[in-house]
């Protein structure tokens, strides 16, 4: 994991009024609303909530500098039950939206918490163009592979042949892969945690705060009403420890409950999972400009069914959008007199009748 | 000149025609230019094809531009030309028809080839079988004179030579009208500065049109056309566009608020982000968005910020746009929506003009989501317009939708300047910094909740499509708060301040037309030519406030034995007026893409006398 997460002018603004980490001493309550949460009992939004209340006070940021964007989609509640800034919009545009508080303020820290119905399907074009241009949004995807909000229809992740109240013969979607679709989109950071691992996740959004730009996290998201089970290779006990496949930056890819399993390049150059013993397992390489090992990575596994990475894919550095233009526009905007506004209005020809 | 006569017009109105690759809108701007320069009170109405470059020769590549300019003040760019400048058949053929009996064509007979002649549908050439009888016609050879005149000059292929034949027109035309040369070569030679054969051949063709029309025995008139008189003040020419643009620049500097504006590239609206995204200066943002819900999602992002959120399209835009409108609406910020209306529906014809999303403004929603309207009535009054959709928003935290049209969008005419220092003062009077319980849909007296801005300590709040409980904002699913907010929300836009209509009544007429929109010199036009030229009575009135309406409409309908409302739809304003005030008004629509002209309402008016 790169990044420290405590540094308050991550965000391309200049530094929190309130300094940083050693003058805030803010907690979790801090960051939780007066709200009564609603989500289904036993829904996994509840540990991914309690996992961002924990975590926002090391950002280091107070909370009058934080907003929440949301669309629809049970995700989209998030938004009333973090005490900061928020702004729940509509159905698939809370990137548009996010963009627009981000590009217009980079003191602040934008954060959007989106479906994978919000984000995949109705607001797939936002999403794909909120990463291409690199806005500094935090943008974390809860995919729990089905429509929970609309109680139950197949979702742009939910597997083919998926038997659902809108698909009662099955499913002939081939479905997205998250991961795959923002590394597409060259979303300069790209990873994915589970909503029940609450080191993981923290350890994830660390790193997609200290992020520079974009950052996109995709978080499996246990679904136990309408698709209960979804992620139980990489989540349930006895299994997660044999399925995760923790990508860490500089390390070997190496997997398994005692680290017996890893990932080399095998015969045809392709990514292979192996026993690892006495392999030369590759080594992770976030910092890649090229996407081709990220890319590899995000289709090891194509379902989480089996041996699955999550961590950071990618995380690169390229320009952010709107950085320095709103110094520049400000700058501009400042050594504009009271006389300009009259110099415009009579710019061009003007002839004067007395 | 010995033997030429000059005789002296009161308003003349020139049509110059050709292919969309022949430089029609430049010349008609050059001139437009020269026209303010003089003095003259214009009006310009550009009329060009959707397609880049539609198939040469043919009818529907004809680009036209219109303008019409007087010794005395005019509304609108004419109804029929008095000369029509044809650059190929096809020009003449498509234009030819609202010419005035007896008017001038001065044409290109270079582009009257066999080959031009079918393309344009010609079974025989107008210019020998004599169905051109009824005018005056000058035959110039326009492409061979400008070859000739520009032979001489280094570097000029022929292919630059016969491009310049337009600016041979211009210079023609401008000698008929006795326009000033000088502003068209110094535009010339900055606008060419680095392309030095292609600035100096476009001089010569312009000198050589200006030339010929003074030596040439051919043209045996010029025309004489005096400045008319109008308020003192400075004034430029502007077109609608450019005059939104400094509206909303105007309002920025005047609220404080920076200006961001997000949009999708949409005819005719797409001229405005151009035109604003050379205001750097100013502090002005604009972004090309991904898609038009994204570009309305944007600004309204924005506004939550902080900022003066503005977005802007045409029809198919704003279908896609309404369920973030309603979000706005919801969320109760300032935003202004720029519709610059075209003839539809679907794509229909996007550089037409029309004015048939009056409804769609105000109902074309879900649910009881009511918003202030406002339409702009002239290219200049853009300005206005855009200055008061900002003070609206702003002061009651509301989306406005601000209506233009294609024509108001790209006709122009004399602007007077107005004083920066008498602008409206905007407030944004943002949510101060706050402690203790702060309620984010709290209301004032206008019942406007606070514009808290994220950053302010003590003020986090959070916002929402959901309905909300009035005052705390909580997500509410209570039947008495529904009712309340629903309500709410139609009195609050109830509550927006509208200037008064102003009726204008000389003579105690029984007849009102109420106008909206671009339709206004058209009607004040045939106002002032009826009471004039047949001691018409009739009385006018606009509406610039579509939501709410002036507070004084009913009483003004019910004054009148008669109402008739032009409009530019099928009869959308003349429903709400019926709706609202029972008042049985009557309707004239036109629909064919151009604007309403002075001799169709005049027609109307003579009717019910």
């Amino acid at each position: 994991m790169s990044g420290n997460g405590a540094d308050p002018t991550l965000h391309g603004g200049e530094p929190a009024p309130h300094g940083g980490e050693s003058v805030l001493q803010l907690t979790k309550k801090d960051f939780s609303s007066d709200q009564e949460t609603r989500w289904c009992p036993g829904c996994g939004d509840y540990a991914v909530l309690a996992s961002v209340q924990s975590f926002m006070p090391q950002l280091g940021i107070p909370p009058d500098r934080i907003v929440f964007v949301t669309g629809i989609g049970c995700a989209g509640r998030f938004v009333y039950y973090m005490d900061t800034y928020g702004m729940h919009g509509i159905h698939g545009r809370a990137p548009a939206l996010a963009t627009g508080v981000a590009t217009a303020r980079p003191d602040l820290s934008v954060w959007v918490v989106t479906g994978d119905g919000d984000a995949l399907s109705i607001g797939g074009n936002h999403l794909i163009h909120a990463l291409r241009r690199n806005v500094p949004l935090k943008l974390l995807l809860f995919n729990n592979q089905i429509y929970g909000l609309t109680k139950g229809q197949y979702s742009p992740t939910s597997e083919e042949g998926k038997v659902t109240k809108s698909t009662p013969f099955g499913s002939q979607d081939h479905p997205f892969n998250p991961v795959s679709l923002a590394l597409g989109a060259e979303a300069s950071f790209v990873a994915r945690t589970v909503d029940t691992d609450k080191a993981h996740m923290a350890e994830t959004l660390r790193a997609a705060a200290a992020h520079r730009g974009a950052a996109f996290v995709e978080i499996y998201q246990n679904c136990n009403v309408f698709n209960d089970g979804a992620f139980d290779a990489v989540r349930a006990k006895g299994e997660k420890d044999r399925n995760q496949i923790r990508l860490e930056h500089g390390e070997p890819i190496r997997f398994g409950a005692d680290g017996e399993r890893g990932a080399v390049r095998g015969s045809e150059g392709r990514l292979e999972l192996v026993d690892a013993d006495g392999r030369e397992l590759i080594v992770h390489d976030a910092k890649r400009s090229d996407p081709g090992l990220a890319f590899e990575l995000a289709h090891l596994a194509e379902r989480p069914t089996g041996p699955t990475p999550i961590g950071v894919f990618r995380d690169v550095d390229r320009p952010v959008y709107g950085e320095d233009w709103q110094r520049e526009l400000e700058e501009l905007r400042a050594q504009v007199g009271p006389d300009e506004l009259e110099k415009l209005l009579s710019s061009g020809e003007t002839w004067t009748v007395s | 000149m010995a033997g030429k006569t000059v005789e002296k017009k009161d308003r003349v109105v020139v049509r110059f025609a050709g292919d969309s690759g022949d430089g029609m809108q430049l010349t008609g701007s050059r001139f437009t230019d020269a026209t303010a320069m003089v003095g003259n009170d214009l009006a310009t109405l550009p009329d060009f094809p959707a397609e880049i470059r539609a198939p040469a020769g043919t009818p529907h590549g004809v680009s036209a531009f219109q303008i019409h300019f007087a010794s005395r003040d005019i509304l609108t760019p004419g109804d029929h030309p008095n000369v029509l400048v044809a650059m190929n058949p096809a020009a003449l053929v498509t234009n030819v028809g609202t010419l005035e009996k007896g008017g001038t064509i001065v044409l290109n007979e270079d582009g009257f080839t066999d080959h031009n002649l079918r393309k344009a549908g010609y079974e025989a050439n107008p210019l020998e079988d004599g169905s051109l009888d009824d005018y005056q016609v000058f035959r110039v050879p326009m492409t061979s004179m400008t070859v000739r005149a520009t032979e001489e000059i280094e570097g000029v292929s022929s292919r630059d030579a016969s491009r310049s034949k337009n600016l041979f027109a211009l210079g023609l035309v401008s000698w008929m009208y006795g326009r000033p040369t000088e502003p068209t070569v110094s535009w010339v030679e900055q606008k060419f500065a680095d392309q030095e054969p292609v600035q100096q051949a476009n001089l010569a063709a312009f000198r050589a049109g200006y030339n010929f029309g003074e030596t040439a025995e051919l043209v045996g008139v010029q025309y004489e056309v005096a400045p008319a008189p109008a308020p003192p003040g400075t004034y430029r020419n502007i077109n609608g566009t450019h005059a939104l643009a400094l509206g909303l620049i105007a309002a920025s500097v005047q609220s404080g608020l920076q200006l961001f504006y997000a949009s999708y590239p949409i005819t005719p609206a797409s001229e405005l982000l151009h035109t604003l995204s050379r205001h750097k200066r100013f502090g002005v943002r604009t972004i090309q968005a991904e898609d038009e819900i994204a570009a309305a999602n944007m600004a309204l992002g924005s506004a939550f910020a902080g900022h003066l959120g503005v977005t802007a399209t045409s029809g198919p835009g704003m279908d896609l746009k309404a369920e973030t409108v309603g979000l706005a609406v919801a969320l109760e910020l300032p935003m202004v929506v720029v519709d610059v209306q075209r003839a539809g529906p679907s794509t229909g014809m996007p550089t037409k003009t029309e004015a048939a999303d009056l409804l769609m403004a105000l109902y074309g929603r879900h649910g009881e989501a009511p918003l202030p309207i406002v339409a702009a009535s002239t290219p200049g009054g853009c300005f206005d317009a855009a200055l008061d959709a900002v003070r609206i928003a702003v002061r009651h935290r509301t989306p406005v939708i601000l209506l233009s049209d294609t024509f108001l969008a790209n006709s122009s005419e004399p602007w007077r300047i107005p004083d920066v220092a008498a602008l409206p003062a905007i407030d944004p009077s943002f949510a101060e910094e706050n402690s203790e319980g702060f309620m984010p849909y709290a209301r004032d007296e206008a019942l406007a909740r606070p514009w808290a801005v994220p950053g302010t300590p003590g003020l986090r709040h959070r916002i929402g499509g959901l309905e909300k409980e009035d005052g705390t904002g909580n997500i509410s699913y209570a039947p008495e708060n529904h009712e309340h907010m629903t309500r709410l929300r139609a009195e609050r836009i109830a509550r927006v301040e509208v200037p008064d209509l102003r009726v204008d009544d000389p003579d105690g007429a029984e007849l009102l037309v109420l106008g909206w929109g671009s339709t206004y010199g058209a009607i004040e036009g045939a106002a002032r030519r009826t009471r004039r030229e047949h001691g018409a009575r009739v009385a006018t009135a606009h509406l610039t406030h579509l939501n709410p309406l002036p507070r004084n409409t009913g009483e003004v309908l019910r004054g009148f034995e008669r109402v008739l409302v032009p409009e530019m739809n099928l009869g959308q304003l003349v429903k709400v007026l019926r709706a609202e005030y029972l008042v049985d008004c009557e309707s004239y629509t036109k629909v064919d893409g151009l604007p309403i002209f002075t001799r169709d309402v005049m027609a109307q008016i003579l009717e019910r006398q």
